[in-house]
């Protein structure tokens, strides 16, 4: 009866193809079609590579323009003092605090108002119609051009609110226009904390906010954050929001001393770095080159600076992760 | 023989899906039931309606009443408090990402027990009661994420005991720890049988012999048959029960 056994049907599969050529001496040697493939690997790795090299080349080459154009003017004057002279002389003071302002003060309306948001969609809603709407008005609010957020902003803050055209309904408009985006961020920094750490929690009789409070923010504010940091590159690069709400093309400010750092009352209008560098380049006479390339240096920068420390900020919080 | 948890005609459909058949089925207090049945019977479920975690399973509707000590807990408002007097240990070992010593703590701090001292000699009582205690000792403040699996399954047993429950539900609680250590979990079941309920949910048909005082045997979301465990595993009074128990089920 030996033989007779599972494996009696059908002959064993053929064994497969060897590979012209292969000296018996080394059985590791590549076939021909093992080198065909090495060679295709190879290209592709190089194509994608220089295609994802290739995204820097702008970046450097828009850096390396502006620091070579902007060289004479980089001097800690540039940054500190006031515009001078209808603008063409002097530094940039003035729109750098109050582009510092702006943003500040759009993230403090948005932040806290996003960030529950998001709590709120991510823990508490269940699926149903009215979540849905809510979702897609998020989805569509971050899709609505920046143009049409100024003209809300007029709408709402400006005229509406009674705020007029200041500091505070520009950061307003501003903070509205980065709302989506920190209500997304903040809902995708809480999906990653693991479903059965919530239910673990339930089932030992804590409550939601309990739950929240205790595991869930814990081990995603980091991701939070981040997300409310990379708005601040956002908001203080656009021009449009701000052009109707507050910003203007030159405010006199105080030169020395405290009332400098603090230049702008919340009813005040203001000047930012964008709208600077807007009428510089198309609504002043006799500017020089270099200010004005140093100005989009400055801004970029910042852009940059941001920019970097919230992907540092992320990478040490990632190292540290809890599971 | 007072009877602790008791099922009404309980019938849980998620969608179109049944899981739970008009089941009744009555369960003693200070008594260890074994629930054993093929994937798919419904022993989940039925644990999940004991502490309302069914609340959480989206689409998943509840018929019929199930009622701990004569109330009916689908009504009850206070849905956090039953579920601190029913422990429950799902299968999939949770460390939470806190130290061993907070995991144990967590849910008698959220509960309101502050005073250091008696949190200390919780958490030594739990751990010891999940055979922990040995291996976590010296490093309370690792993350409980860290531990093995099996340690973590433990972790999970200690949590689930950490607000001394009138009703303890196992679901596969020994399926990532190894056979030595199971048998110690089990003499300690054996112990806090007189302390409190416990509901046994095992694909190891042996280890409900060995434990359960009752064994009820679902299949297809029915209650098949429920009865003394040494009736169910020698004289089944029903076919199928018989050839579960026998492992004749092909």
């Amino acid at each position: 009866m030996v033989g007779n056994g599972l494996h009696s049907s059908p002959s064993p599969p053929a064994p497969l193809p060897k590979g012209e050529g292969r000296p018996a001496a080394n059985p590791f040697a590549p076939s021909a079609l093992e080198k065909r493939k090495k060679l295709k690997e190879t290209v592709a790795q190089w194509v994608l590579a220089a295609v994802t090299l290739s995204l820097i080349v702008p970046v450097v080459g828009i850096l390396a323009y502006l620091l070579v154009q902007a060289w004479p003017v980089l001097t800690p004057s540039f940054l500190l003092e006031n515009p001078q002279n209808y603008m063409t002389a002097g530094g940039i003071w003035a729109p750098l605090v109050g582009t510092f302002f702006l943003v500040l003060l759009s993230l403090l309306a948005a932040a806290p108002i996003g960030i529950l948001a998001g709590v709120y969609l991510n823990e508490y809603a269940g699926d149903n119609w009215a979540t849905r709407i809510i979702n897609l008005a998020v989805m569509n609010l971050a899709g609505v051009p920046s143009i049409v957020h100024a003209l809300f902003g007029v709408g709402a803050f400006v005229l509406f609110a009674g705020m007029g055209r200041s500091l505070l309904a520009a950061s307003c408009t501003l903070g509205v226009m980065t709302l989506p985006v920190i209500i997304t961020s903040t809902r995708e920094a809480l999906s990653s904390v693991p479903m059965a750490f919530r239910e673990a929690c339930w089932n030992m009789g804590a409550t939601r906010w309990q739950t929240i409070r205790t595991i869930v923010l814990p081990n995603s504010i980091s991701g939070i954050l981040t997300g409310v940091i990379l708005q601040v590159s956002r908001a203080a690069g656009e021009t449009a929001p701000i052009l109707f709400t507050g910003a203007v093309f030159f405010v006199p400010v105080a030169d020395h001393g405290w009332d400098s750092f603090f230049p702008y009352g919340l009813g005040d209008r203001c000047m930012a770095l964008s709208m600077h560098l807007f009428t510089l380049a198309t609504q002043v006479r006799g500017v020089s080159d270099e200010v004005q390339y140093g100005t989009a240096l400055v801004l970029i920068g910042l852009v940059l600076a941001v920019n970097s420390f919230s992907i540092g900020l992320r990478v040490y919080l990632r190292s540290r992760k809890k599971w | 023989m007072r009877i602790h948890v008791q099922f009404e005609h309980v019938t849980v459909s998620y969608g179109a899906k049944t899981a739970l058949d008009d089941v009744s089925l009555e369960i003693p207090e200070k008594q260890i039931l074994g629930i054993i049945g093929p994937a798919g019977s419904g022993k989940t479920t039925l644990l999940r309606c004991i502490n309302r975690t069914i609340d959480f399973v989206a689409g998943a509707k509840v018929r019929g009443r199930v009622l701990i000590d004569g109330e009916d807990i689908f009504r009850i408002r206070n849905v956090y408090e039953l579920r601190r007097r029913v422990g429950m240990v799902f299968p999939l070992p949770v460390g939470l990402p806190l130290s061993v010593y907070e995991n144990v703590a967590y849910a008698p701090r959220r509960a309101g027990l502050h005073d250091r001292h008696e949190l200390d000699m919780l958490v030594e009582t739990c751990l010891r009661q999940a055979m922990l205690w040995d291996e976590v000792k010296d490093r309370m403040q690792m993350l409980g994420t860290k531990l093995s699996g099996g340690q973590q399954q433990r972790l999970t047993l200690a949590r689930a005991l950490s607000l001394r429950p009138e009703i303890l539900c196992l679901d596969e609680f020994s399926i990532a720890i190894d056979p030595v250590t199971t048998m110690r979990i089990e003499d300690i079941l054996r112990e806090l049988k007189s302390e409190m309920t416990i509901v046994l949910v095992t694909n190891l048909v042996q280890q409900a012999r060995r434990l359960a005082d009752r064994t009820a045997f679902l299949s297809a979301g029915r209650l098949i048959e429920v009865d003394e465990t040494e009736t169910i595993f020698t004289k089944a009074a029903n076919r199928l029960t018989e050839r579960y128990v026998t492992g004749d089920v092909g």
